[in-house]
């Protein structure tokens, strides 16, 4: 029998190669402002579940009572504001690069769906602060939930089960979803220049061709 | 095999690898940390400024405080059958039939599953603690009368209260109203002590969190719309998206809000579902952008990437 272990590690190496998952270089054609719209996404979004995670100490209420939970409140509002500027403008940045080129396709489609369950959870999130704004918007929410049928298990009138939605279901899914995106934006690179073709060693940049990859992430990185 | 033949993609996706690309230094990890600390800066500083909207639900007591006779009137409309929770339909009651997609019933066919029914659950049963006897009498009245008896009395002391100067029930022409006046300013009573908060919880135990029959009653009146509308939150107001104040509430949902602002969904019965349905298959088309013919291309059509890439398509 073989062993389980060595599956999963040459599996977990086969997936993102030595080299790739935290590379010490990049295509030369990597140079504009919009790649940093990337990192900028996962950086707020770590200051989202950071502030979360205190307002989460505080207790449901405590925003409302204390000028520090108010404080704290407030930075986790503004850092999801931020995710969500970050985020659609590395979307929109990456559809005028047509970034799904390249076996690229599963690494957008990740994305989108990472984008659109965002929005879920961030929507949790306003029906979950036991104030006008909740009680307001969970009334206009209902109708469209129950419209289509999501309303007969996902009651946005119970504050209760929509802050678990919040902390718990939600932000576990959206966080697989972007560790599968990382993943996978690692595993096959920078989607090179519409139209690129390469002849030889490129210029503007150190020439030292490829990056060094093992043999079976050579495999992979050019086969998708 | 020559380097030129590496790189050359070949078949339909003419792609290179991007591995195959001359590199220069890059630091990972010093890159996010920077992002990471500016992220948290920036989030800091906008805190600190703009703070966040935190205005105070209103309760029962206060809705019975500022608007007493609109009290009187979701009351005695949950009596009548006449607010929209008495005639929903799923997932709460059986009594509409709920809106369709084309052929589908889709909020039908999910279901009763959070059962309410209006006038008993949001008026009557509330009122049942209560130990005054004229509210227990006019709530045995109530209770013995046959349902068209029920619905004649309620109908008439509704359609009364709305030719009522301001529908103040005190303005009410005399007629055949049976127990509802009764009924009707016993909720209002029980309201004003704060009776009623707790009441509406359908656990009936010390622990609530579910303020499902609480909204569903705030929201058949017209004090909790009218305070909404005085914040620009109406549903034709791009309410969905919006909150209290001058904040920036959920403005990646401004395509969902968009649909309601124009026709056909502006004026449809089936709204919410039409709505739904068209941002579901939006949503889809997003996903799917790679594989769908046209949209995939428009990229290439717009020379954006020219600007992404200018380095890279000044050299070559």
């Amino acid at each position: 029998m073989s062993s389980w272990t060595v599956g999963l590690r040459t599996r977990l190496a086969r997936t993102v190669p030595p080299g790739e998952l935290l590379p010490d270089r990049q295509p030369a054609y990597v140079s504009s402002w919009i790649y940093v719209f990337g990192v900028l996404s996962l950086a707020s979004l770590v200051v989202v579940i950071g502030t979360g995670c205190v307002l989460a100490i505080g207790g449901v209420t405590w925003w409302h009572t204390s000028g520090l939970g108010h404080f704290v409140n407030s930075t986790h509002l503004w850092s999801v504001e931020l995710f969500f500027a970050t985020m659609v403008i590395h979307l929109w940045g990456k559809f005028f690069m047509a970034a799904w080129r390249g076996k690229r396709a599963l690494t957008w489609m990740t994305g989108a769906v990472a984008f659109v369950g965002s929005i879920g959870t961030a929507f949790t999130g306003y029906l979950s602060q036991t104030n006008f704004d909740s009680q307001w918007i969970a009334g206009e929410a209902k109708d469209g939930l129950n419209s289509v049928g999501i309303g007969a298990f996902f009651n946005v009138l119970d504050p209760g089960q929509m802050l678990l939605w919040h902390v718990t279901l939600l932000p576990l899914v959206v966080g697989v979803i972007v560790v599968a995106h990382i993943v996978l934006v690692r595993r096959h690179g920078v989607v090179p220049p519409i139209d690129a073709v390469l002849d030889g060693p490129d210029d503007g940049a150190t020439p030292t061709g490829p990056i060094p990859v093992a043999p079976a992430a050579r495999d992979l990185t050019t086969t998708g | 095999m020559t380097m030129a033949s590496t790189l050359r993609p070949t078949g339909r996706d003419r792609t290179p690898d991007s591995h195959a690309f001359p590199t220069r230094p890059y630091d990972l990890v010093k890159e996010f940390t920077l992002a990471l600390v500016a992220m948290l800066v920036l989030t800091i500083a906008l805190a600190a400024v703009f703070s966040s909207p935190d205005e105070k639900p209103i309760s029962l007591v206060g809705w019975a405080a500022a608007a007493p006779n609109d009290v009187v009137a979701t009351a005695t409309g949950e009596l009548a059958g006449t607010t929209t929770s008495a005639g929903y339909g799923a997932p709460y009651n059986d009594a509409g039939p709920g809106q369709t997609l084309g052929p589908l019933a889709l909020q039908r066919w999910a279901g009763v599953t959070i059962p309410v029914d209006p006038a008993q659950d949001l008026v009557l049963a509330p009122l049942r603690r209560s130990a005054d006897p004229t509210t227990a009498a006019a709530l045995d009245t109530w209770a013995a009368a046959p349902p068209e008896q029920r619905t004649a009395w309620s109908t008439a002391y509704s359609d009364a209260l709305t030719a009522a100067p301001d529908g103040d029930p005190a303005g009410v022409a005399p007629g055949d109203y049976g127990p509802v006046p009764v009924i009707a300013s016993s909720f209002l009573a029980l309201a004003r002590t704060g009776g009623l908060e707790g009441a509406l919880d359908p656990s009936g135990t010390f622990y609530g969190g579910d303020a499902t029959r609480g909204l569903l009653l705030l929201a058949d009146g017209a004090y909790l719309e009218d305070q909404a509308r005085a914040r620009s939150l109406g549903g034709d107001q791009w309410g969905m998206m919006n909150e209290t104040g001058n904040y920036p509430g959920q403005p990646w949902m401004w395509l969902y809000t968009f649909w309601y602002q124009v026709p056909p969904f502006a004026t449809s019965e089936n709204a919410d579902a039409q709505v739904w349905g068209l941002m579901m298959l939006l949503t889809l088309g997003l996903v799917l952008v790679p594989f769908i013919p046209g949209v995939r291309s428009i990229p290439r059509w717009v020379p954006v990437h020219r600007l992404i890439w200018r380095d890279w398509y000044r050299r070559h």
